[in-house]
């Protein structure tokens, strides 16, 4: 199982709840809109990520696991 | 709008029971609820659905079926609005949807951003340091409201912003009137309008003079006033939204926040002691369960749209309840119940959308800052007045208490 993890940058609002959630996969750029720090969070808690999906306002994140 | 099958309908906004300043809905109010979706009737003599579900919440708030923008007819309005002035709603984004919303808020992202705030967590520890060494230095008894919860965050945002604290008094006032759905009309408009017009003068100040200067006022004119991205009507308008809810907002938090750990020993002891961490999830917890949006979000549909089961029709009123989607017990155990050990981050105090508060990491980091400094500086801090008497905001679009009367 890994996860694969997108973020619609033009969706993006700069709320910064996933910074906030996993500020070790999620940043934001100089805009505050999100950046994908890793795109394949290896060892990183399932259950965070999905609350950086469920938490954005936005809908801008997708976790999608293979 | 009115007819006899509205007259019938619950008045909202609803109540604290007298003796419960936390609880947003009094039992009877929740009896007159027929269920999750449901019709309330508004001071205006209009109605509005109202939506009181986490899940369906949260559905509205991301719906792009819904608008934002109070002067479509129809909108569910709690007071009369004041006559209309267009130049008033200039800049002020959290009433404009899609692009128009969207071009004026991503010009502030960057401010509020997480890592900026942490930037500024030492400025917000000063302040508050600051508001305690005047507080214990004048000695008790005091209020709690007048002396700390408004002047520190009156304090950040004036310099975040670039406003001179010095003139609090006169945008504290007009701020309060703003809010208050109390409020005469023509009042409201006059307080917008003075507020625009100082405002307007000192970022015309700013502009004029040859450094703007770093606040964000002053980069606003530098980076995109300069660069003609944004026009003076629109930065008037968006500097007074950011100064009116930097003020109310973690000011009224901070009033409950402290009146509710005064009442809980064990929990005040331990945000004394324990750790950042810890305090990061109190305030998560105090943000679910005071919800100071009282009177919720107001949209209007503009299609027909299936709500938690309901078709709500394209023109008619839906008001998101944030304070009841907050003690929804499909998402929180015990959801009436204070816990401040419990995971809440799933709360709605913020809004949700993309209205989403652009200020929760300023908002969250001085409620963590001020409330554990207060509660080591201060231990022995109690209550000098009945909590079931306090003077509560029933009716400020911020909910909050206008007094705490306290002594240490």
């Amino acid at each position: 199982m890994s996860a694969h993890v997108r973020a619609d940058r033009d969706v993006c609002i700069g709320a910064g709840n996933c910074v906030m959630t996993l500020g070790s996969v999620f940043d934001q750029d100089d805009d505050g809109v999100v950046v994908v720090l890793q795109p394949h969070p290896d060892g990183v808690d399932p259950e965070l990520l999905q609350r950086a999906v469920v938490m954005c306002p936005a809908g801008a994140i997708t976790v999608t696991t293979t | 709008m009115a007819d006899v099958l509205t007259d019938r309908l619950p008045l909202f906004p609803f109540r604290s029971p007298d003796e419960d300043p936390f609880t947003p809905v009094t039992t009877a109010d929740r009896r007159h609820l027929d269920g999750p979706v449901t019709r309330v009737r508004l001071p205006t003599g209009g109605w509005t659905w109202l939506v009181t579900r986490h899940a369906d919440v949260k559905q509205m708030l991301r719906s792009d079926a819904f608008s934002a923008d109070m002067t479509r007819p129809g909108f569910p309005l709690l007071r009369t609005p004041p006559p209309a002035t267009p130049q008033n709603r200039r800049g002020g984004f959290i009433r404009m949807d899609g692009e128009e919303h969207l071009r004026l808020r991503r010009m502030l992202t960057a401010e509020f951003m997480i890592k900026n705030v942490r930037r500024i967590e030492p400025l917000i520890a000063d302040v508050v340091d600051g508001a305690l060494d005047a507080l214990d230095g004048a000695g008790a008894p005091a209020d709690l409201v007048a002396t700390f919860a408004l002047p520190v965050p009156s304090l950040v945002i004036c310099h975040l912003l670039g406003v001179p604290y010095a003139d609090h008094a006169f945008f504290q006032q007009r701020s309060a009137v703003m809010l208050d759905q109390g409020a005469d009309p023509l009042a409201v408009r006059d307080a917008a309008t003075s507020l625009r017009a100082y405002l307007g003068g000192l970022i015309e100040t700013k502009r004029t003079s040859g450094r703007p200067g770093d606040d964000l006022l002053g980069r606003l004119v530098s980076d995109r006033i300069r660069t003609g991205e944004l026009e003076i009507g629109e930065l008037i308008g968006m500097a007074l939204l950011l100064l009116i809810a930097g003020h109310e907002t973690t000011a009224n938090m901070i009033g409950l926040s402290v009146l509710l750990l005064l009442q809980r020993p064990a929990v005040w002891q331990r945000l004394r002691e324990g750790t950042d961490a810890d305090a990061d999830t109190l305030v998560e917890e105090l943000l679910r369960y005071l919800t100071i949006i009282r009177t919720g979000l107001p949209r209007q549909a503009i299609r027909d749209v299936q709500i938690g089961g309901r078709l709500i029709r394209a023109g008619e009123p839906a008001t998101a309840l944030l304070s009841l989607a907050n003690r929804d017990a499909e998402v929180f155990d015990d959801a009436d119940e204070f816990d401040p050990y419990r995971q809440a981050h799933q709360h709605l105090a913020f809004g949700f959308g993309v209205h989403q508060c652009i200020g929760q990491p300023l908002a969250r980091a001085e409620l963590r800052i001020a409330l554990t400094r207060l509660a080591r500086r201060l231990p022995g801090l109690a209550l000098a007045a009945d909590p079931a008497a306090l003077p509560k905001r029933d009716m400020s679009i911020v909910y909050g208490l206008a007094e705490l009367p306290v002594t240490w």
